[in-house]
């Protein structure tokens, strides 16, 4: 098959909440190639669930509001499918396990019955046939006694043990796309390292594309075969995971590698960047990035009556910059960086 | 689970008796007592013949003593006689009364149920739209409007003005001559109006109960998950949000004992029902004080009771206490 499995084409989202209009996703473009992984990766609250949830139309609304844009899943496009139509792709085309395994499980209903529930959703099989499938799944993701864990309630078990069945769920009718939200940000730090090991396994089984999201780059690293950074809802950097460790271009991408303790290794939070996230309710015309980014000034020494006398004013703070493609693949969004290095229209 | 129920049971005793001494002061505290009010406006009655009276029925004695002598008596079950003319056993009087005070009670909570948790779960589903306000609208007319005038208001409509249903008593004059299909059809004519009457404002509140349940339901990390897997909306409100949000309800059915019986009290009045809530209202009327003290204990019973089934009740229904 050619072209992109999922294409999300200048998705922007807001929500109507009751202080007003607070725009999450200002214009996110993002493409996944069949069995492809891509990272995306940005500090809590930077629109990387809503982007998530926007793919499966699983977004609350009201508050939300998809203003535009499209989410082509092999060239059709979600966004107008009728519900029943949508019905089907979730689960089955395009799955996902959430951040919060603790209260992802209806308390009320066995693990089993959940499980099984995928299947008889999409009538691939009878209630009893569904409930051995639900066994074997559970099995496969390394359930100890998958036969009596089934017939728990999620109370019974652990986080890590909750997780699997999620897992187990989200792959049991092999989806082409997994997205995966924080899958393991509320977990143990040892039963993190099992849950991605198992993902691992997984995603080179079932040969599907998944879509990390995380606020980890040293997960990505190890997992993404391409990376995208994310910041104030929009993608301010997207590369192949190598490219991107390498040689990052947007400051912000910059700063968040240069606090990873190790190579690659590290577990760090994305907060140990100076300054902090602004309201996404009150964001100014201009780069998102400005009151943070160490270039602002250099970029305003630089312009200011330059060649470019249109920018004499700062140009960071007048104009969102546009992504700019800097090697094959490698996009950033950044005017300072686009002056320094050149690089060809996106 | 067994020791839990057997702990819960022992423990009503204490409850009981401290309810009771509490009841027993307060019908003492209210003015009148049994023999004033039926002898006061008997010119022949003495004051001899008044003191032969209490003593015949034990008033004059102190009040611990009084109260001591009660209680002696309920630890076999014992009532006591009534005080009034006819001087028969609490315990029997309120037997005969009881089933049909029940009966209403049951199926008014029948119908609250049936009717308010639909409308408290479409209202949710469906928020904001013409369903949802207009029962916004039913239901704090609901709470706004005193359901003894409403009663009133329907008796004149239905029984007087359009002639269509009986407003008073539980049968009609010819009741004994009726076949069993008359007898239901006239027994149900009677009670039509008491039980939708005695559910209206519990309606009410159940139904805006169940829609902020299920809105709260509705939000959590488990219905996303659901919809995720491609469940239908449909499969989605009823098999994962419908039941989170139900399990609640339980308690609040085993708490509302105490309303029920006291609307009982005002319903029985007004239709003139034989229960145990008109016979309540008699009692306290000609101050028979072992009647009183008969049906405070026995509804403070079963309040205790329906504590205790809401609780095992939901222990049973959720997993999550079922399985500790
Ligand atoms: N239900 C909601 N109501 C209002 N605003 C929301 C809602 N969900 C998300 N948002 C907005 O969207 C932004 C991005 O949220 P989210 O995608 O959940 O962040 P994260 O990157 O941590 O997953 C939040 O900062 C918030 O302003
Ligand atoms: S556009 Fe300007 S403010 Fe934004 S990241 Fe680049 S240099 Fe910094
Ligand atoms: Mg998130």
């Amino acid at each position: 098959m050619s072209g992109p499995l999922l294409a999300i084409r200048d998705l922007r989202v807001d929500f109507a909440t009751e202080k007003g209009t607070v725009r999450a996703l200002f214009g996110v473009s993002l493409s996944i190639d069949p069995g492809e992984t891509v990272g995306l990766v940005g500090e809590s609250g930077c629109g990387k669930s809503v982007t998530a949830l926007s793919i499966l139309r699983l977004l609350p609304s009201p508050p939300a509001i998809v203003r535009g844009g499209e989410i082509l899943l092999r060239g059709e496009n979600l966004l107008d499918l009728p519900e029943k139509r949508m019905c089907e792709v979730r689960g089955k085309a395009v799955s996902m396990i959430f951040q919060e395994p603790m209260t992802s499980l209806n308390p009320v209903l066995t693990v089993g019955e959940q499980v099984a529930e995928v299947f008889t959703a999409h009538r691939e099989c009878g209630r009893r046939e569904a409930a051995a499938r639900a066994v074997s799944w559970l099995g496969k993701v390394r359930m100890p006694d998958p036969e009596r864990r089934a017939r728990e309630y999620p109370h019974q078990m652990s986080g890590g043990m909750r997780q699997r069945a999620m897992i187990a769920t989200a792959l049991a009718l092999e989806p082409s796309l997994l997205i995966a939200d924080e899958p393991t940000t509320a977990l143990d730090v040892t039963i993190q390292a099992q849950i991605m090991a198992l993902l691992q396994e997984m995603r080179e089984r079932e040969r599907m594309a998944v879509l990390l999201i995380t606020h980890d780059l040293g997960v990505v690293h190890d997992f993404a075969d391409r990376t995208a950074i994310m910041y104030l809802g929009r993608i301010v950097e997207i590369a192949p995971t190598k490219g991107l460790f390498s040689d990052p271009i947007h400051p912000y991408t910059q700063g968040l590698l240069a606090s990873l303790p190790g190579k690659g290794t590290g577990t760090a939070r994305l907060s140990s960047i100076p300054g902090a996230v602004p309201d996404l309710s009150s964001v100014p015309p201009g780069c998102p990035f400005a009151d943070r980014c160490p270039y602002r000034q250099a970029a305003l020494d630089r312009f200011r009556g330059g060649a470019d006398s249109r920018d004499s004013l700062g140009i960071c703070d007048r104009e969102d910059p546009p992504l700019f493609e800097y090697a094959p693949g490698h996009f950033a969004a950044c005017h300072y960086q686009r002056a320094m290095r050149g690089g060809g229209a996106s | 689970m067994l020791r839990f129920i057997v702990r819960r049971l022992l423990l009503t005793i204490p409850l009981l008796v401290g309810i009771s001494l509490i009841s027993f002061l307060m019908i003492h505290l209210a003015p009148g007592g049994p023999i004033s009010i039926a002898t006061d406006l008997n010119p022949r009655a003495t004051a001899d013949a008044r003191a032969r009276l209490e003593k015949y029925y034990g008033l004059d004695r102190p009040l611990h003593v009084q109260y001591a002598r009660w209680l002696e008596r309920m630890a076999t079950l014992d009532f006591g006689d009534s005080f009034s003319p006819d001087g028969r056993p609490v315990a029997q009087k309120i037997r005969e009364r009881i089933p049909i005070t029940l009966t209403i009670n049951v199926l008014s909570m029948g119908l609250i149920l049936l009717v308010a948790i639909p409308i408290g779960i479409y209202s949710a589903v469906h928020r904001g739209s013409l369903f949802d306000r207009a029962s916004t609208v039913f239901v704090f007319t609901g709470f706004s409007i005193p359901t003894f005038w409403l009663a009133l208001l329907l008796m004149i409509l239905f029984g007087v003005k359009l002639g269509w249903l009986p407003i008073s008593g539980i049968g009609s004059l010819d009741y004994q001559s009726l076949g069993l299909a008359g007898k239901i059809a006239d027994r149900a004519r009677h009670l039509l109006l008491p039980v939708l009457l005695a559910g209206f404002s519990g309606l009410a509140g159940m139904s805006r109960y169940m829609r902020s349940n299920m809105l709260e339901v509705i939000r959590q990390d488990y219905i996303a998950s659901a919809r995720a897997k491609g469940l239908p909306e449909r499969k989605v409100v009823y098999r994962h949000a419908m039941r989170n949000a139900v399990l609640p309800v339980i308690t609040i059915l085993g708490l509302s004992v105490p309303d029920l019986l006291g609307g009982s009290v005002i319903f029985e009045t007004i239709f003139a029902i034989p229960g145990m809530g008109q016979l309540f209202y008699q009692g306290v009327m000609s101050r028979d004080y072992p009647l009183i003290m008969g049906i405070l204990t026995i509804g403070a019973f079963l309040t205790l009771l329906g504590n205790l089934l809401a609780d095992v009740g939901y222990a049973l229904a959720d997993p999550r206490i079922r399985q500790g």
